[in-house]
């Protein structure tokens, strides 16, 4: 991330030379900055980053329309592409690069490709809460027995696919009460993102709340093993709240670096890409190229996620609106 | 810091430096300050379009919701409880500075101030990181009241100052004893002051995000934050804002009613001379304790904390940018930000000070309100003209990104050019020209050296509040570029404490040295100020 020189990005999308792509980068830094290396490395373009809430980047990108400085998009979860994608702003990915991930995992499209997974966990201090006291199942968040010891993120976005998982398994009227006993069990905790979620439960401040698994991994990684007291556990198998997240990336339609764009896609779904986030620090599973986690994770394929489906998931509207009725946002 | 004071005292003033009832306005003037308010108008407009276009029926759904009562109830609370603490700890501190007998007082002058120059992320950084107590309301206001009392310190300071202290020898000497004498006599002469610094507490604390994002507490700007980052919710950010501005007029009117029809005599001409200070006596140790302690908690733990995590962190997990590549383009931004608000005050300003009348009043307050604003709001304003109205010219580019910062701290700059104009009355300039002096040799031998110093004291307030400028920098940035406030929230985010760190000591040493020179330098302003008076 050098100097992207203030007085030349007056016009982003204007720079003819093809040697130089935009990503609009919601995925965590530390896992885009060593692709983005590994990229820019293997074939000499470079890569300008421009950081952000996916949601954030998303939105720009919709009010930028047409003139949208971004080449491509890489995103935490998948409901931000689909929302791209039925705006029609996403240009189909490369075959190619398709067929390195398994098809569930990408969009039924073809307008975006998965690249790397989470699943939900609970994360908990031992100190407050004995493992045989959690739930196991997500409707027993809202049991009246954890008032005070939830966490909660209702702006988190990695939150939304669980309200759709428990939403479609139980039905709105349900996925509410289920929120409304949620939104009495957390009223002191609510915290602005799962970072702070893992960190207050672990100092101590509140004895549990749901994450992505590698929210642990990171902060162990971060403190150091002997500064971490919280533990995760998963929910019973195939639980709604036991959802497995989607990251991935796509191509701008209004891009007009289609062919780098595409190359883009191209390497971080390919080996190399794939062994770069199996290495890294960012703790997400890779799930192409038939690269698998070199981090001391539950193996991908001994997880017993839910069955909810891509599609499904949706673009999490129905998420948001539910969270809104319950007054959580 | 009498240079802020001194600043300060004409916020809390308005009316202080009366016009001299010219009869005729300049064009250049008007044409001037009017674009200056079109600009500053702009984010208002931006929201009314924003939320005419979503509905009243909407936006009365938006904001009678269930959870507006609470951030309604959040928000209020806060800004009642700090301010009242800050009336307190500012109002007593600066008593003691200025008229006790405090010992090693010019230094905690110094002291006393420079938490004002530490952005309050890293001041909540600093608490959170190190104790899950602080968090929530109480640490809200733990942190909120130990990074702002400040601004009520600094014009109460300034005021007891210049206030002249005849008053208070003629009341002991009618008998009424030290304390009655703080109570009747200083606290009426402070009352504006006070009330000034109250009015720039409550409207920061309407705005402020960072702090409280990080200790975990809900107000209006952090769910209008929320509502954008989930969904992008522009119509509802833009209703939610659209209350804050009405709390900020609120909060303006209460200090307009408050302000009453008081006046203030002198015992004597407006000069400066020695006041015999008060002997702390007995309480001279609590007293030192105290400062002590006011200094260690809104300073001492914020540095202490940061130097801890840099020895202490763990893993470099994220690569983001060298401290000096950030530090330049924060300085770059910060500056160019700081000349162009202090420029754009200049025309507003001297219609205020030299032509007054309640059309150029209602401006100058209505500035203020810019301060309730969060700077998230101001960003997607400039955004949305840039998309809307300019074939997308500057977005995302320095440009923008400079013109936000100026408007954000308009107020800021407005304040110090305000004060400098009054100090420089047209008449010394009209007494000049009829001494035969042409008018260059009036500009170089009387305005500037009048008028400078204030306006780099403006210059410097605008560039310290850039530095550690965050919401509206998240927005505009160029791609790929960092501040080194961007940095730092991108690895506070990250929990990677040992890397924010020294972010954070780099901001706190770029606030806080210069205006610690500066203070230093423009100790000297008043005396020569008030002796051509």
């Amino acid at each position: 991330m050098t100097v992207a020189g203030w007085s030349l990005t007056a016009c982003g999308s204007s720079s003819g030379s093809g040697q130089s792509i935009t990503l609009y980068n919601g995925q965590h830094e530390q896992t885009t900055d060593s692709l983005v290396a590994g990229f820019e490395k293997a074939t000499g373009i470079t890569v300008n980053v421009r950081n952000d809430d996916e949601d954030i980047l998303a939105d720009e990108i919709v009010t930028e329309g047409s003139s949208s400085p971004a080449d491509v998009i890489y995103t935490e979860n998948s409901p931000v592409l689909e929302y791209l994608q039925s705006k029609d702003l996403l240009a189909k990915v490369d075959p190619s690069a398709l067929a390195h991930t398994p098809s569930k995992y990408s969009s039924p499209e073809g307008d975006w490709v998965g690249v790397s997974a989470r699943v939900s966990v609970l994360i908990y201090n031992p100190g407050l809460i004995a493992k045989s006291q959690l739930p196991t199942t997500v409707l027993q968040l809202a049991d009246p027995r954890y008032k005070g010891e939830l966490a909660f993120a209702a702006g988190e976005t990695d939150f939304q696919p669980i309200v759709t998982s428990v939403a479609r398994t139980y039905g709105k009227t349900a996925a509410l009460n289920w929120l409304d006993g949620i939104k009495t069990n957390s009223a002191s905790h609510v915290y602005p993102d799962n970072e702070t979620i893992a960190d207050e439960v672990n100092r101590g401040a509140v004895a549990f709340g749901v994450v992505n698994q590698y929210y642990w991994y990171r902060m162990r990684a971060e403190l150091g093993a002997s500064n971490v007291d919280a533990k995760i556990t998963f929910f019973a198998p195939y639980d709604p709240g036991y959802v497995l997240d989607v990251s991935g990336a796509a191509v701008l339609k209004s891009s007009k670096h289609q062919t780098d764009a595409q190359k883009f896609l191209d390497f971080i779904v390919s080996k190399k890409g794939q062994e770069i986030i199996a290495h890294s620090i960012s703790f997400e599973y890779p799930i192409a190229s038939g690269v698998t986690t070199a981090q001391p994770e539950t193996p991908f394929d001994q997880l017993q996620p839910n069955s909810i489906t891509i599609p499904e998931l949706g673009d999490g509207t129905t998420a948001i609106a539910l969270l809104k009725q319950a007054g959580l946002l | 810091m009498t240079t802020i004071q001194e600043i300060a005292l004409v916020v809390e003033r308005p009316s202080e430096a009366a016009p001299t009832g010219r009869k005729t306005r300049p064009w250049s003037l008007l044409v001037g300050s009017g674009i200056v308010a079109a600009v500053l108008l702009a984010p208002l407009v931006f929201l009314l379009i924003e939320a005419n276009g979503t509905g009243a029926t909407t936006i009365a759904h938006l904001i009678w919701r269930s959870l507006t009562r609470s951030l309604l109830w959040n928000t209020v609370r806060l800004t009642v409880v700090v301010t009242f603490l800050c009336a307190v700890i500012g109002t007593l501190a600066a008593w003691c500075v200025e008229r006790t007998n405090l010992p090693g007082r010019h230094v905690w002058a110094v002291l006393v101030v420079v938490p004002f120059a530490i952005p309050d992320f890293v001041v909540s950084f600093g608490w959170a990181s190190l104790s899950t107590w602080v968090q929530g309301f109480r640490g809200a206001v733990l942190v909120m009241t130990l990074a702002v009392y400040p601004l009520v310190y600094l014009p109460v300071a300034a005021s007891l100052r210049s206030a002249d202290p005849g008053q208070e020898e003629v009341a002991r000497s009618l008998g009424l004893g030290p304390l009655r004498t703080f109570l009747r006599v200083t606290l009426g002469q402070a009352r504006g002051a006070i009330l000034g610094g109250c009015v720039l507490v409550a409207l920061v604390l309407l705005a402020e995000y960072g702090a409280f994002e990080i200790l975990g507490y809900q107000t209006f700007t952090t769910e209008i934050f929320t509502e954008f980052q989930v969904s992008f919710n522009v119509p509802t950010a833009s209703a939610l804002s659209l209350v804050l501005v009405v709390l900020g007029i609120v909060v303006l009117g209460i200090d307009a009613a408050a302000r009453g029809k008081g006046r203030m005599a002198r015992t004597g001409p407006q000069v400066q001379r020695v006041t015999e200070r008060q002997e702390l006596g007995r309480a001279k140790l609590p007293v030192l304790i105290g400062f002590g302690a006011l200094v260690g908690l809104a300073l001492g733990v914020p540095i202490a904390s940061s130097v801890y995590w840099m020895f202490e962190g763990g893993a470099q997990a994220l690569s983001g940018v060298s401290i000096l590549d950030a530090g330049w383009h924060t300085a770059f931004y910060s500056g160019a930000a700081a000349a162009i608000a202090t420029l754009m005050a200049l025309p507003v300003a001297l219609l205020a000070v030299r032509h007054g009348g309640p059309g150029a009043r209602l401006l100058e307050r209505s500035t203020f309100l810019v301060l309730a604003m969060p700077g998230l709001v101001i960003a997607l304003a400039l955004s949305y003209f840039s998309n809307h109205y300019a074939n997308d010219f500057g977005y995302q580019s320095a440009p923008l990104l400079i013109l936000a910062y100026a408007i954000l701290f308009f107020p800021l700059a407005l304040v110090g050019v305000r004060a400098s104009v009054a100090y420089a009355p047209v008449n010394l300039e009209e007494v000049a020209r009829s001494l035969g002096q042409g008018r260059l040799a009036v500009l170089r031998r009387v305005t500037l050296p009048l008028v400078g110093p204030g306006i780099a004291a403006s210059f410097c307030l605008v560039f310290l509040a850039a530095v550690t400028e965050l919401t509206a920098t998240l927005i505009l940035v160029p791609t790929g570029v960092q501040t080194l406030a961007t940095q730092f929230w991108a690895y506070q985010q990250n929990l990677s404490y040992g890397q924010a760190a020294p972010f954070a000591l780099v901001i706190i040493a770029i606030a806080a040295v210069p205006s610690y020179v500066l203070s230093r330098y423009f100790d000297r302003l008043p005396a020569r100020a008030t002796r051509l008076d």
